[in-house]
């Protein structure tokens, strides 16, 4: 494998496609602007099943990217190698440009990197107060400080909009899915991540509680947070992602801003690997 | 559902939301907040929700009947095994009566305390009862001749072997991811075994008694205390308890959340005032058959100080937080960054210390530690304490006040019984059949509740 050579121009090419003419997104992933989190050559493989080959991705600093891909195509493994669960066989990833190495999901908690999965990770006999502080909660005199947790957690909400569960000191297990990723989702935001990965966000969600979700990641963007969502529902990540990539049995197939994909063609990749319908504004390295 | 559209209007912005929150499309304008939010569940405590007593007497009925009651069972099971008792026996409710059903009922309550610490892990602790056996034989051995070391010397080394123990057995439990069944089963066998080898060893005449000569730790339980001091003590409980809820709800309204009408923390500090006033009375009046007997057990207040730190530790720490972290779902808790094997190990050792204080009790009221002490029965009541108060055997939910309920309950069978001149079998059974009684509520509710979450 070339290493250096061959995905340097190709990772050039889709920045320059970010820029493209009639592009509607916020200045962010392109003008010089490194992305806030890139993966080169990224290979994981388990046994004799290569579950990702020569992965090199950018993710957009302070905009939502989705990720596609049907199942089996390494979506997952992709997110859990970024967020430390199974750190990769070789490639690099680089954090703001820098080259670093996620061994542990601490490290990743570390850089700023909050991964909501699918489970959700919250502790059903807490409440949303303390599931959202839980590991930091606020100190007063050696003891919990409920009152300031409570106030700060409900300025979170409120500033994701998140107004309507009636207390936030109803225990998780009393809250719709949609609730529970709310709750997850002010979670992040509140231990100020950097990035945040959502796996499957709206997956065991009703049409209602999706159309929730996906308001709530826009506003997540919209607070300056970099988004990678994980997704196979074309709608939802139609909806919010302003880049896409697209996953293919462990390949990258097709990247770029989610104004140059249609459902087709993003159907195309997910299935094919390819799409003859494909924009010029659409970077799809095995076809190069 | 969460459900919002857009904006909210009168919402303070938030220092971290640089730019106004923006909605996307359709969905702004869309969604029917009004009627999704109201059928919110209203499964939080109700003072948090509710500002007045009507709201708030609504809100907790609501709660009731969706499944988490609270003490709520445990109280209404104490009242009808009260009742009973009492129009059996008139006896039963006598100041002696009282005085004693209270006392036998402390080696429940500690036990009972030490066995929350783990359950609300998830986990489970069987050697409590040979722990705290171990723990007062070397406390007695410590205190007597020929060692003769001060009493609060040889509690210190007593209370403080027992905790190691704890966390040996917690140690065992996280590193080397053995059951905590398996592991303190092994403790029950093997703690017990060393008690009676160093008894044996220590004391080969002694036929396996070892008394108590020390007249601290005799009178812990055995002494009164004048009845001025019953009063103070009294004082001294409510007045902390009436002052902590009044700035606990002042703070809270300072800062613009909710908090209990006032009336209501009025009257629950009456409640607990009265309650209060009925306990002393009955510690001060004679009790005594022969020769005049009277004054509150100086055992009392410690064992209140112990369940006031406990609930503190709990409940306010973050050692306590994560306790229920873990019991809830351990993967969270390893996911938020919290060490697991630490707190996992703090929590038997825990269970280990309190367990020692049952062993001191234990062995003041009796003026003796034997080795025939046994820890199995005591282990079994132990959990049937914490589970009868409301603490679940699946980790996560429980307060140390459940300990303290349970343990009078199981106290009220016994004593009752024994007054109506049942014999042990028949105690056996009736215990039986209240912890099953006890059980089936939290399944109960739990069902309820599941019911409920997944409706929403």
């Amino acid at each position: 494998m070339t290493e250096s050579s061959d995905g340097a121009p190709r990772s050039a090419a889709a920045d320059r496609a970010s820029g493209a003419p009639g592009e509607l997104c916020s200045p962010g992933a392109d003008a010089g602007e490194k992305p806030i989190l890139e993966l080169r050559h990224v290979d994981k493989s388990f046994g004799p099943v290569q579950a990702l080959s020569q992965v090199s991705l950018q993710v957009a600093r302070g905009q939502a990217t989705g990720l596609l891909g049907d199942n089996g195509a390494g979506k997952t493994v992709m997110i859990k190698t970024v967020s430390g669960m199974w750190p990769p066989d070789s490639g690099e990833i680089l954090w703001n440009g820098r080259p670093i190495h996620i061994h542990t999901p601490r490290d990743a908690a570390a850089l700023g990197i909050t991964t909501v999965y699918q489970d959700l990770a919250l502790c059903d006999n807490l409440d949303i107060v303390q599931n959202m502080f839980l590991g930091r909660e606020a100190l007063r005199l050696g003891s919990l400080d409920e009152v300031t947790m409570e106030r700060a957690a409900r300025r979170t909400l409120e500033s994701l909009a998140v107004t309507t569960v009636r207390s936030i000191r109803q225990p998780v297990s009393s809250l719709s899915g949609g609730q529970r990723q709310s709750v997850a989702v002010a979670r992040a935001v509140m231990i100020e991540s950097k990035l945040v990965i959502m796996d499957e966000p709206t997956a065991a969600l009703g049409v209602a509680q999706t159309r929730v979700v996906l308001d709530l990641i826009r506003r997540l963007v919209g607070q300056g947070v970099s988004v990678l969502m994980v997704s196979h529902n074309l709608n939802d990540v139609f909806a919010v992602a302003d880049r896409l990539a697209i996953l293919h049995l462990g390949h990258l197939v097709a990247t770029g801003p989610a104004s140059e994909f249609d459902p087709q063609v993003a159907v195309d990749f997910m299935t094919t690997g390819r799409s003859a319908r494909a924009r010029p504004g659409i970077a799809a390295p095995r076809e190069a | 559902m969460a459900i919002s559209g857009g904006p909210v209007q009168g919402v303070e912005p938030s220092p971290e939301a640089g730019a106004e929150p923006r909605p996307t499309g359709a969905a702004a304008a869309e969604g029917s907040p009004g009627a999704q939010a109201a059928d919110v569940a209203l499964t939080a405590a109700p003072e948090l929700v509710a500002t007045s007593i009507g709201e708030y007497t609504r809100a907790w009925w609501k709660r009731v009947r969706g499944g988490d009651a609270g003490v709520l069972p445990v109280l209404i099971g104490l009242v009808g095994i009260v009742i009973i008792f009492q129009a059996l026996n008139s006896v039963f409710l006598s100041a002696g009566n009282v005085t004693n059903l209270l006392v036998q009922g402390l080696v429940f309550i500690l036990l009972g305390m030490a066995e929350v610490f783990v359950l609300l892990l998830g986990e489970i602790d069987l050697s409590i009862g040979y722990v705290a056996g171990l723990g007062a034989v070397i406390v007695a051995l410590l205190m007597n001749p020929p060692v003769s070391l001060p009493w609060f010397v040889a509690l210190l080394a007593g209370l403080v072997a027992t905790t190691a123990i704890g966390a040996l057995q917690g140690t065992l439990v996280t590193r080397l991811r053995l059951p905590s069944f398996v592991v303190t089963l092994a403790g029950l066998l093997g703690w017990e075994g060393l008690m009676i080898e160093i008894v044996n060893t220590t004391n080969p005449n002694s036929g396996g008694v070892i008394s108590v000569t020390d007249p601290v730790i005799f009178n812990l339980v055995n002494g009164t205390m004048p009845e001025a001091a019953g009063w103070i003590v009294m004082l001294v409980a409510v007045c902390g308890y009436a002052l902590f809820s009044l700035f606990h709800d002042g703070r809270r309204r300072r800062s613009g959340l909710t908090a209990p009408p006032l009336g209501l923390t009025l009257g629950r500090i009456g409640v607990v005032a009265a309650a209060g006033v009925v306990l002393v009375l009955l510690f001060n009046s004679n009790r005594g058959v022969t020769v005049p007997l009277s004054g509150m057990p100086p055992v009392i207040p410690v064992l209140l100080v112990i369940l006031v730190a406990w609930t503190f530790l709990l409940g306010s720490t973050r050692f306590g937080r994560y306790i229920y972290a873990i019991g809830g779902n351990a993967e969270a808790a390893r996911r938020a960054g919290i060490n697991l094997t630490r707190i996992r190990t703090a929590a038997f050792a825990m269970s280990g210390l309190t367990a020692g204080m049952a062993g001191v009790v234990y062995e003041s009221r009796l003026g003796s530690i034997s080795i025939g002490i046994d820890g199995g029965t005591l282990v079994l009541y132990a959990v049937a304490t914490a589970v009868i108060g409301g603490t679940s055997l699946l980790g996560g939910r429980g307060k140390m006040v459940h300990a303290l309920l349970g343990g009078i309950v199981i106290a009220a069978i016994y004593n009752g019984m024994g007054l109506l001149g049942l014999q042990t079998a028949i105690q056996y059974m009736v215990t039986a059949l209240v912890l099953i009684a006890a059980v089936t509520v939290d399944r109960l509710a739990r069902r309820s509740r599941a019911a409920r979450a997944t409706e929403g």
